[in-house]
C-alpha cells in the first residue's frame, strides 16, 4: 500500500507563482490561474493550490479556518473542539463546483472564529499563539480532520490535481485579493491526499516551494523542540515552521530570516565585503541558528499579512524570476509564468541565490 | 618457571633467506624478543615477551619479519575459550585483577557498520565539493533561548562561549603521563595548525605547551592533578572528566615509574608517587554538586570559557545528559564502551558500558523532547574511526566527535593494547627517554594533520552526495541513515528506518 | 649547498642509516644480495652510541677539507662542494683517516681502500639513502 504524506517524505518538483499589488488593490483570483496553468508540465496533476490575500475584508478580524474532513464524524468532533476554543461568526462549506479531473474530495467546511476571551486569558498565550496551538492540536490529534488554512482575510485553496482544475474547482474567479500565490506539484510519488498539496498555511504565513531540501530531517528535529509537528514530512510545512518560528516568535525581521535560512558561505562573510558588524550578525546567526540552515535546492514564495518574500536556496538550484510593473510585483518559477498574464514589464530579474524579494503593501496614503 | 600453564601469544616469524644480522629488531624491542647471537651468528627470536606491536615488522630493512598468532591452540571449546583458559591461568599465576589498555576488543555489534548513508539522485542534485562551497565548521556551546534585540532595534550579537572548529574532530583526552611528552606536542601543533582542539586529559599541561592554549582543552578530573589558575585560563576550554567510556564508574592509577621529573611538576605531585584518581570527584556525589563545580569553575575563569562535562555512556546516558545540560555546563562529552584508555581493569573494559551509537541517539533525542537540546553541544567520543563514522554521529545527532585511538593510529601505534607495561615501542605510552625520543613531534603532528585534512575531504565528499553543503544542516538529520541487519528495537533507538524503507 | 645533518635529538641509534649506505654502495641490487653470504660491506655513516646521545657520523663535506689537503696521491678531490674519493687511486696509506678531524673517513678489514661519504653521488638513488632510510627524520639533507 503506498503511503501518504506523514508516513513517509516524498520527494517532489514543483512549479511556484506568485503577484502583489503594492497599491493593495484587488485582484480577481482568475488571474494567478492562468498564470500557473502556463507551467503544466512542472506539475504531473498530483497537487496543486492557491493562497489569496485580502479576500475576506467582511470578515478581516476572524481567523478563517479552512478543513478537510474524512467523515462528519471528524467535522463533529473538530467542530465541538472549535466550539470550546473560539466564538464561530460563520461556518459553511467552501463552493466548489464539479470538475471531472478532481475526485475523492474530502468535505471542505470553512470557519470564521475569534478565540473565547476567557480561553484566551486561561492560556496565557498571546491571541496569534492560541489560534495556532489550536490548529495544530486538531492536526495532530483528531484523525480525519486538517486545518489546512487558519489567516486573517486569506485563504488557503488546494487539492489533488493540476493547479488550473484546481482553481476551477474551488471558483477562485468569486474571489479578489492584493495577493496572490499558486503551486502546481510534481510529487515522485501518488499519495493522493489533499492536505498533501501546497500551499502549506500556519496563520496568515503560507508557503509554495518548489525543490527538495537536503537539510530536512535537522531542520525537522530543531524545529519540533519549540512545539511545532511536522506531521506532513514536507519542506514546505517545515519551511513553514520556521519562519513561524523565527518571524512570529523571535520577532526576527525577514531579511535577517533570510540570512539565517539561506545563510551565505563563510568565505563570502569572511570575504571583507560586510561591515564589522554586520559580519558579527551574519557569524551569529551561523552559530545560534546553524540548525535552521536550508540546503538544497528550494525556491520559495512566503506570502504573509500585507506581503510576499521570494527566496532561493544559497547555490540557486531552482529557478526563480521576478519582475514589475508599476504597482505590481510578480514572481515564478519560470518567466512564461509572468508574461501570461502581463506581457509588457518595466523589469524583469533572476533574483541571486540567499538573496530575499520582499515586497510589503504601500503605507495607507 | 617449570610449567607453562599458557603458551606466548604470537609467533615471531623470520625469514632466514632475507635477514641481514643488521640488528635493528633488536635495538628496537623494548620486550626484548630479538637478540642477535654472535656464537651461531644468528638472530634468535624469544615470542614469550612479544606483545605484537610491529614496531620491528615495520623498521626492518628487508621485510623479514612477520609477526602472528602463535598457531598453539588449547582444545576447541566454544564456551572455555583458549582467551577466557588462559586469563584463569594468568590469575591463578598473580592472584591480581587483569590489566588491560586501548579498546574493548570483544565482537560486540559496531552500529557504525550497520548504518548506511544517503546520496541524491534526480530529485535534487548532489553537490561537488571541488566546485561548490562546502562549509563544516562548527560551533560548540550553549546558544541563546531567544534573540535580544538592543535599543536601535540590531541584534545583540553577544554569546555565550563557544569553541570554533574548522571541522568536526577533536583529539580526545589523553593525559601527560599515560602519554609521553611528544605525543602531546603532535597533538598540540597538529590541532593549532588545523584550527581544531586538543585535549589535555587528567594530567596537567607542561609549561612548554602553554602557548597552544588557544586550541586546547584542559582537563579537570577527579585527581585534580595540575589544577590551577593558570592552567584553567590558558585552556580554550575546560572538561570535567566524570567518566570514561574504557572505564565507567573507575578512577585512574598512573604509577609511579612514569612520574618523572617532568610528569611530576605537570601533575604537581612528587616524583615517582603513584597518581591515583579516585573513581569519583569527591565533592561531586549527585547532579547539584555537578552544578557547583561548573560554576566554581566558570567564576575562576569569569565565565569566558565553556565548560564540558564527559561522562561514559553508561545504561542510563540520556537522563545523566539531560542532568547535565541543566546544570550550567555548555558542552556534553560522551564517551562510549569501546573508547580507548592507557590502562583499565579487563573485566570492566570488556564488560561495562553502552555502544556510542545508541547512547548519542538516545541522547539526542531526549535533550530534544525535554526541548533542551540547544542548551548544550553534544561531542561523541569511543571509537570513531573514519570520517563516516563521523558523518554517521553528526546525523544521528553529534555536534563533533573526539578522536582518540585514531590519533594515536596516526602517530604510529599499532593497537598491541599494553599501554600498561610503560613500554611502548612506538614512543606514545611510555616515558622511558630512549622510547620517547622515537616518536618525532615533527613527523607526529604532520600525519595528525594529514588525517584530519583526509577525513575532511571525505567528510565534504559525503555530504556533498547527499545535496548537503554545510555540516550543520546534517547535524541530526536522521533521514540520511539507514539501518542494515538491525532489528526493530534498535532502529527504534537510533532513530533511522531501515535499508529499503 | 644541501649536505647530511644529523639531529641528535631524534637518532635512535638504531643503525639502519648503516646498512643503507653500505648496501646503496655496494654495487649489489638490493640490501639482501648486498650482505648475502656473510658479505659485509661498509658504511661511510656510523653511528656513535652512548647511555642516552646517539648520533650518526658522516663527512662534513668541508669548505677547506684537511682530508683533501692531506691525500698523498690526489684520490680525493672536491667536485662541486662533494668531497669524494677516487678508489683507483687511493694506496690506503690512511693519511686522511689521521687528518679528518670528525673521523669521518672508514676503514674495513676487506679493503685496503678508504670509504668516505660523496652524499650518494655515485649511485643511482637520488637524495642520500641515510636520509631517506631514517625512520625518526634525525638525518636531514638540506640547505643550512
Amino acid at each position: 500500500m503506498l503511503e501518504k504524506e506523514g508516513q513517509v517524505r516524498i520527494p517532489a518538483g514543483c512549479a511556484i507563482s506568485g503577484f502583489i499589488s503594492r497599491d493593495g488593490n484587488r485582484i480577481c483570483g482568475d488571474k494567478i490561474v492562468k498564470s500557473i496553468s502556463y507551467m503544466h508540465d512542472r506539475s504531473n496533476g498530483l497537487g496543486g493550490g492557491f493562497a489569496g490575500y485580502g479576500i475576506y475584508p467582511e470578515y478581516k478580524e476572524q481567523y478563517a479556518f479552512h478543513i478537510f474532513y474524512d467523515s462528519n464524524e471528524s467535522r463533529v468532533e473538530t467542530e465541538r473542539f472549535l466550539d470550546r476554543h473560539f466564538d464561530v461568526v460563520n461556518l459553511s462549506r467552501i463552493p466548489t463546483r464539479k470538475h471531472p479531473n478532481i475526485t475523492h474530495e474530502p468535505l471542505i467546511w470553512r470557519y470564521f472564529v475569534t478565540p473565547l476571551p476567557t480561553k484566551l486569558a486561561e492560556s496565557q498565550l498571546d491571541e496569534r499563539e492560541f489560534a495556532a496551538q489550536c490548529v495544530i492540536n486538531i492536526n495532530d490529534r483528531i484523525k480525519g480532520s486538517y486545518v489546512f488554512s487558519s489567516g486573517k482575510n486569506m485563504g488557503v485553496f488546494k487539492a489533488v490535481g493540476y493547479p488550473e482544475d484546481v482553481g476551477e474547482f474551488y471558483r477562485l474567479e468569486e474571489y479578489a485579493g492584493y495577493a496572490w500565490t499558486a503551486h502546481g506539484r510534481y510529487p515522485t510519488n501518488t499519495p493522493g491526499w489533499w492536505g498533501g498539496a501546497h500551499p502549506f498555511a500556519l496563520l496568515d504565513y503560507t508557503i509554495v516551494h518548489n525543490g527538495e531540501i537536503s537539510s530536512y530531517d535537522a531542520n525537522r528535529r530543531y524545529i519540533e523542540m519549540f512545539g511545532y509537528k511536522c506531521n506532513l514530512l514536507t519542506d514546505t510545512e517545515v519551511i513553514t515552521y520556521i519562519i513561524d518560528y523565527l518571524n512570529r516568535k523571535l520577532n526576527i525581521g525577514l531579511e535577517d530570516i533570510a540570512k539565517i535560512i539561506a545563510a551565505p558561505f563563510w568565505s563570502e562573510i569572511e570575504s571583507g565585503r560586510y561591515s564589522n558588524e554586520e559580519r558579527e550578525k551574519l557569524k551569529y546567526f551561523r552559530n545560534v541558528f546553524s540548525s535552521l540552515l536550508i540546503t538544497g535546492p528550494f525556491s520559495i514564495i512566503l506570502g504573509f499579512e500585507g506581503g510576499l518574500m521570494a527566496l532561493n536556496d544559497r547555490l540557486k538550484l531552482r529557478s526563480m524570476v521576478a519582475a514589475e510593473k508599476d504597482d505590481m510585483v510578480y514572481l515564478a518559477s519560470e518567466e512564461c509564468a509572468i508574461r501570461a498574464i502581463c506581457p509588457e514589464l518595466d523589469r524583469i530579474w533572476s533574483p541571486r541565490g540567499g538573496e530575499p524579494v520582499i515586497v510589503k503593501l504601500n503605507e495607507k496614503k | 618457571m617449570a610449567l607453562n600453564y599458557f603458551q606466548p601469544l604470537f609467533d615471531v616469524i623470520r625469514d632466514k633467506d632475507r635477514c641481514i644480522k643488521c640488528r635493528a629488531c633488536e635495538r628496537q624491542c623494548a620486550n626484548e624478543v630479538h637478540h642477535y647471537d654472535a656464537e651461531l651468528d644468528k638472530m634468535i627470536s624469544n615470542s614469550q615477551t612479544c606483545v605484537d606491536c610491529q614496531r620491528c615488522v615495520c623498521i626492518c630493512p628487508t621485510s623479514a619479519l612477520k609477526i602472528t598468532d602463535n598457531p598453539n591452540k588449547f582444545r576447541n571449546n566454544s564456551n572455555w575459550s583458549q582467551r577466557v583458559m588462559t586469563e584463569v591461568y594468568k590469575q591463578a599465576e598473580t592472584g591480581g585483577v587483569l590489566l588491560c589498555a586501548m579498546g574493548n576488543p570483544k565482537e560486540y555489534p559496531v552500529y557504525w557498520d550497520k548504518i548506511l548513508l544517503n546520496a541524491s539522485q534526480v530529485t535534487n542534485p548532489p553537490i561537488d565539493p571541488l566546485r561548490e562551497p562546502m562549509e563544516t565548521r562548527v560551533f560548540l556551546g550553549k546558544k541563546p533561548r531567544s534573540v535580544t534585540f538592543k535599543e536601535d532595534g540590531s541584534i545583540d550579537t553577544k554569546i555565550t562561549p563557544t569553541l570554533e572548529l574548522s571541522t568536526p574532530i577533536m583529539f580526545s583526552a589523553m593525559s601527560y603521563g599515560s602519554i609521553s611528552r611528544n605525543a602531546h606536542e603532535s597533538l598540540a601543533r597538529a590541532a593549532a595548525e588545523l584550527g581544531i582542539y586538543y585535549n589535555t586529559g587528567e594530567g596537567g599541561l607542561h609549561k612548554d605547551f602553554y602557548k597552544y592554549g588557544p586550541n586546547t582543552i584542559v582537563q579537570v578530573a577527579s585527581g585534580r592533578f595540575g589544577v590551577f589558575k593558570d592552567y584553567l585560563e590558558t585552556g580554550a576550554a575546560i572538561e570535567i572528566k566524570m567518566g570514561q567510556g574504557a572505564k565507567p564508574g573507575i578512577g585512574g592509577h598512573l604509577p609511579g615509574a612514569k612520574i618523572l621529573e617532568d610528569v611530576s611538576k605537570t601533575r604537581m605531585i612528587p616524583m615517582g608517587t603513584d597518581a591515583i584518581s579516585p573513581a569519583p570527584h569527591h565533592d561531586i556525589y549527585s547532579i547539584e554538586d555537578l552544578r557547583q563545580l561548573v560554576f566554581s569553575l566558570k567564576e575562576a575563569t569569569e565565565y569566558k570559557k565553556p565548560i564540558i562535562v564527559k561522562i561514559a555512556a553508561v545504561h542510563n546516558v540520556a537522563a545523566i545528559a539531560s542532568g547535565i545540560a541543566r546544570s550550567g555546563a555548555d558542552i556534553i562529552a560522551i564517551d562510549g564502551y569501546r573508547g580507548g584508555t592507557g590502562a583499565a581493569p579487563t573485566r570492566i573494559r570488556d564488560n561495562v558500558g553502552i555502544p556510542i551509537e545508541l547512547a548519542l541517539a538516545s541522547v539526542d533525542q531526549r535533550l530534544r523532547d525535554e526541548g533542551i537540546r540547544n542548551e548544550v553541544s553534544v561531542v561523541v567520543a569511543g571509537s570513531v574511526r573514519s570520517s563516516s563514522d563521523v558523518v554517521k554521529a553528526i546525523a544521528l545527532g553529534a555536534d563533533a566527535c573526539y578522536i582518540g585511538t585514531a590519533a594515536l593510529l596516526a602517530l604510529g601505534c599499532h593497537l598491541c593494547r599494553s599501554c600498561q607495561t610503560g613500554k611502548c615501542n612506538w614512543g606514545i605510552a611510555t616515558q622511558r627517554p630512549d622510547l620517547v625520543k622515537r616518536l618525532n613531534p615533527n613527523i607526529g603532528y604532520h600525519r595528525l594533520v594529514n588525517l584530519v585534512h583526509a577525513w575532511d575531504h571525505e567528510i565534504k565528499e559525503m555530504i556533498g552526495g547527499m545535496g548537503i553543503n554545510s555540516i550543520e544542516a546534517l547535524r541530526g538529520n536522521r533521514l540520511m541513515l539507514r539501518g542494515i541487519g538491525l532489528n526493530e528495537k534498535e532502529l527504534e533507538i537510533l532513530g533511522i528506518r531501515h535499508a529499503g524503507q | 649547498m644541501k649536505k647530511v645533518y644529523v639531529n641528535e635529538e631524534w637518532c635512535l641509534a638504531c643503525h639502519l642509516c648503516e646498512y643503507y649506505c653500505a648496501a646503496a654502495n655496494s654495487g649489489a641490487e638490493n640490501m639482501i644480495k648486498a650482505f648475502a653470504n656473510g658479505k659485509k660491506p661498509i658504511s661511510a655513516i656510523q653511528v656513535e652510541e652512548s647511555d642516552s646521545i646517539n648520533f650518526a657520523v658522516q663527512c662534513r663535506h668541508c669548505p677547506v677539507p684537511l682530508c683533501v689537503k692531506s691525500c698523498i696521491t690526489g684520490a680525493l678531490s672536491v667536485k662541486d662542494g662533494v668531497v669524494s674519493c677516487d678508489e683507483s687511486r687511493c694506496v690506503g696509506c690512511y693519511t686522511c683517516v689521521l687528518a679528518c678531524p670528525y673521523g669521518c673517513i672508514v676503514t674495513s678489514e676487506q679493503s685496503k681502500v678508504i670509504r668516505k661519504c660523496d652524499l650518494c653521488t655515485k649511485n643511482n638513488n637520488g637524495d642520500p639513502v641515510c636520509v631517506k632510510g631514517c625512520p625518526n627524520r634525525a638525518i636531514v639533507f638540506e640547505e643550512r
